[in-house]
């Protein structure tokens, strides 16, 4: 038996017009972790679907050998016969099942159709305890935050004896403890021999994590090599995008104005848990010119914050909202808007855009006023808008009237900012601006923040990402449980400072 | 991107892209043909004037119905309530003039403010006490269909000659008398025929003379002038049917001025715009700052209204009200909206597809008739149809995406 457990040899992947994939080699070791890495779009996601028999054997090219032998899949069960188990970025669970139900879903214990239960759940029980996951068996999915969902994708993988485990941005959605949890569990069925293919654009995860690396550019193979002390982050991005980025931030000096917004004793309860403050108290203030992060981990309130500012979220609010000095009762996202307060929330594709309408119809969709006269929508206005923002934002799509959901996630989210500049904001919210996006395409968005603080609007942006609100905040504003605990200057303050506020510091008054 | 000139394309690059950007209105127009010539290969009776202007007759109602219904299911909503409403509406101006002596006019409008009002009360549910439009309107169904036996008695009320016009009459002719068998065509019939295309020119003239002040690319000459050919063509077939029979009905007219304002509101207006908008993503609709109340609210009064004209053009047509006026027409109005490429999931849909869906089930019954093909056969076939539709209609949605 050879070394590695699975070889990918060869493959070629053509839909039409594109070659998806060109000719790519890729081997994996018995258990070791083995990081994918590549922009949007490289084809790893493609490689992924080959591997996990989506793509069925005979709509691909070349061969696919597991312990040395050759595989043939039709479906995905042949995959999973052969110990393949893949977790997608977007979880799969039914929500208003329990764990146990949800983990044999689709091949549950029975005899005769009828299910044994018993079996089930200590069964459940003991893949619980294998990825350290302390809900009990009959705990129903929607009551389970997103890190403990991921642990039971996790645990539903494990029940199917998988030898390859394939992660697909499993860390995407999740905050710093979770990912670090997550890893934690990777790492342990590493040491049962479970061999693991990781995919992420969290490099620093890659780095600590990985024992090997492969790079896919354009689908093709760029290089393979281990994750030994020489490799840097840079050194990884360089091989991704085929160019030298020296600065992964473009920090430019940014002078503050005058204060635009300002939030006085803000208290928001929980709509779905009424006793509950989700927002307890807070005051802060934006300054025109500045990029104001916030920061903290999922489940601080950052986005409900936010949300309930601009009237989207929350019951029984309290406190005192002024734009410009003028005390503001928004009620509605729409009062928000008119008084020059946008928000570009997390989840482009739920809530950001209108994926069946195109590119033109999602810019324009909040400035109809502006391009409108007695007699309806100026076509030819709107044209004339979009094609501006599209220029202006170097959104890459074939034609302004492509619909939205043909486009990739960077040229998505510029669309939302497209819709949010052409409202003329004057505070601009960016809640996880980059989230799933290339490298390529987060400097461009950091890029275009800057020009619009540059311009006189004040941004506050939130991230998950430390080095992203380090690397391009002024100041930065920590939350933990529904409260401030710090507030930072970029100059000078670490990640671990960020960390530390974040997990409850002490709290300081500034 | 943009120049001044022509667009450079290929022509043929130009009609692909076209053909695969509509490709769901070409299908059902298509399909529309189709069942055409095969029902004219089989009756000699069916390509007829009399016959085809007949078959508008009895799209009419149907039509100008799907319109309000394209707006409810575009924003994600159902309206099960439009037989009753039709019924009631029906009963409502047939009784005004029989039992109160209400003049004609004013029952009308008073029929149109009953049905405004059905809107306000569905749309006051569905949008301000958010409860689902199933239940809403299905509710509003049982309230109206009581209300029609209280309004009508139970009784059958005639309505009288000048009423039943709107539904089966025909504009007068103005300098020509002329008969179907003549092969004089209908004067007033013709004028609107005229107007309709120096009406369509225009448009379309003045739409590529804006295109070209703001440096947009143009469609070349040559292709320009095949599609203002075409459409034209189209025009005119319609109109000749009419004008080789009776002329033009007023039922027709009616249709053809609602059919416009809605496409005109669909595509032009800030309003249907939103609308799109929330039946795509409500809530990126709300975050963008759509008010979905107020906007859900009018979508249900527009249905409330176009309910009342439908309800009009119903009992005109047929001559009476009865207590079982309407029953069951909302599935009929669903259904040519959905043949007609209205998704169910909500945003997508447009108005010329719903009133083409509902001339496809209309025409499958007409023929059918003709054929002599019995009820339950008929039934089965047009259920058949509604299915098949839907179903080419995810297929093609998957290709797509």
């Amino acid at each position: 038996m050879s070394e590695y457990i699975l070889e990918m040899q060869n493959i070629v992947k053509e839909f039409p017009g594109v070659k998806a994939l060109d000719n790519v080699n890729f081997k994996v070791k018995k258990g070791e972790i083995h990081a994918l890495v590549g922009e949007n779009g490289a084809g790893k996601s493609t490689l992924m679907k080959v591997l996990s028999g989506v793509y069925p054997y005979g709509t691909y090219e070349g061969k696919i050998l597991i312990n040395g032998k050759e595989q043939r899949y039709a479906n995905t069960n042949d995959s999973e016969a052969a110990g393949v188990g893949i977790i997608y970025q977007e979880l799969t669970l039914v929500k208003q099942m329990n764990i146990c139900e949800n983990i044999f879903l689709g091949s549950e214990h029975n005899k005769l159709g009828i299910i044994d239960w018993n079996k089930a759940m200590s069964e459940t029980q003991r893949l619980l305890n294998e990825v350290g996951l302390t809900s009990t068996p009959d705990t129903k999915i929607i009551n389970l935050g997103i890190g403990r969902q991921q642990m039971v994708e996790i645990a539903k993988a494990l029940s199917k004896n998988v030898n390859i485990l394939i992660l697909d941005e499993p860390t995407a959605a999740l905050n710093e403890d979770d990912s670090e949890n997550l890893l934690n569990i990777i790492k342990k069925l590493k040491e049962e021999g479970i061999s693991c293919i990781y995919i992420s654009h969290k490099l620093k995860e890659v780095k600590s994590i990985a024992d090997t690396i492969t790079i896919i550019r354009d689908g093709k193979t760029i290089e393979t090599f281990s994750n030994d002390e020489e490799v840097n982050q840079n050194r990884i991005i360089t091989g991704m995008v085929g160019r030298e980025i020296t600065q992964l931030f473009p920090r430019k000096p940014h002078t503050p104005g005058d204060v635009v917004l300002e939030v006085k004793n803000w208290t928001v309860y929980n709509p779905e848990v009424p006793d509950k403050k989700a927002i307890d108290n807070i005051s802060f203030q934006a300054r025109k010119g500045e990029i104001l992060g916030i920061a903290g981990l999922m489940g601080s309130g950052r986005t409900e914050l936010m949300m309930s500012i601009f009237g989207a979220y929350g019951i029984n609010k309290s406190g005192e909202i002024y734009i410009e000095d003028q005390k503001t009762d928004v009620k509605e996202p729409r009062d928000a808007i008119e008084r020059g307060l946008c928000y570009l929330s997390e989840d482009r594709k739920k809530t950001g855009l209108v994926l069946m309408m195109d590119v033109k119809e999602n810019i324009t969709l909040s400035s109809l006023k502006t391009i409108s006269t007695i007699v309806g929508i100026n076509e030819n206005e709107e044209i004339k808008a979009t094609n501006y923002y599209v220029d202006a934002l170097k959104i890459k799509t074939p034609s302004i009237e492509q619909k939205t959901r043909n486009l990739s996630g960077g040229n998505q989210q510029k669309v939302v900012i497209a819709k949010w500049l052409m409202a003329a904001p004057k505070i601009l919210i960016l809640d996880e601006p980059t989230r799933g996006i290339d490298v390529g395409a987060k400097y461009e968005i950091y890029s275009i923040m800057n020009d619009l603080v540059e311009q006189g609007v004040s941004i506050i942006m939130i991230s998950s990402e430390l080095p992203e609100v380090l690397g391009m905040s002024d100041r930065i504003l920590v939350m933990h449980e529904g409260r401030f605990t710090a507030e930072l200057d970029w100059q000078g303050t670490s990640q671990e400072d960020v960390m530390h506020y974040a997990t409850g510091g002490n709290l300081t008054t500034s | 991107m943009i120049s001044k000139t022509e667009n450079k394309q290929n022509p043929i690059d130009i009609i692909k892209l076209s053909l695969r950007n509509n490709i769901r209105q070409y299908t059902m127009f298509i399909a529309l043909i189709s069942i055409m010539i095969i029902f004219s290969l089989l009756s000699d009776v069916f390509l007829t004037p009399r016959n085809l202007s007949t078959l508008f007759l009895q799209t009419a109602h149907i039509a100008v119905l799907a319109c309000g219904v394209v707006l409810v299911i575009v924003a994600g909503h159902i309206d099960l309530s439009i037989g009753a409403v039709v019924g009631l509406t029906g009963a409502i101006a047939a009784i005004l003039p029989a039992r109160y002596g209400i003049g004609l006019v004013p029952s009308i409008l008073i029929t149109l403010a009953v049905g405004a009002l059905i809107g306000l009360w569905q749309g006051y549910w569905v949008a301000y006490r958010a409860v689902p439009a199933f239940i809403v309107t299905l509710a509003g169904k049982l309230i109206f269909e009581g209300m029609i036996i209280g309004v009508t008695k139970g009784a059958t009320t005639a309505t009288s000659a000048s009423f039943n016009k709107i539904g089966q009459g025909y504009f007068p002719t103005l300098f020509f008398e002329s008969t179907p068998r003549d092969m004089i065509p209908h004067d007033t019939t013709v004028i609107i025929w005229a107007l309709v295309i120096a009406a369509y020119l225009w448009l379309e003239f003045n739409r590529r003379k804006e295109r070209i002040k703001y440096d947009f690319e143009i469609l070349p000459k040559s292709l320009f002038v095949v599609k203002l050919s075409l459409v034209i063509l189209l025009i005119s077939v319609v109109f000749s049917i009419m004008a080789f029979y009776l002329g033009m009905p007023y039922s027709i007219m009616i249709l053809m001025v609602i059919g416009g304002f809605y496409t005109f509101l669909t595509t032009q207006t800030t309003f249907g715009r939103h609308v799109y908008a929330i039946g795509g993503s409500k809530e990126a609709a709300k975050l963008s700052g759509i008010n979905i109340k107020s906007r859900t609210l009018w979508i249900f009064i527009s249905s409330g209204i176009l309910g009342a004209i439908g309800g009009i053009i119903f009992t005109a047509r047929v001559g009476s009200a009865a207590a079982s006026g309407g029953m069951g027409m909302e599935l009929d109005v669903i259904a040519a909206a959905i043949i007609g490429g209205t998704s169910t999931l909500g945003g997508e849909g447009t108005i010329v597809g719903a009133i083409i869906g509902a001339l496809v089930m209309s025409t499958l019954n007409n023929g059918m008739l003709l054929l002599d093909v019995g009820t339950t056969q008929r039934l089965i076939v047009r259920g058949l149809v509604l299915l098949i539709a839907v179903w080419v209609d995810i297929v093609s949605r998957k290709k797509n995406a």
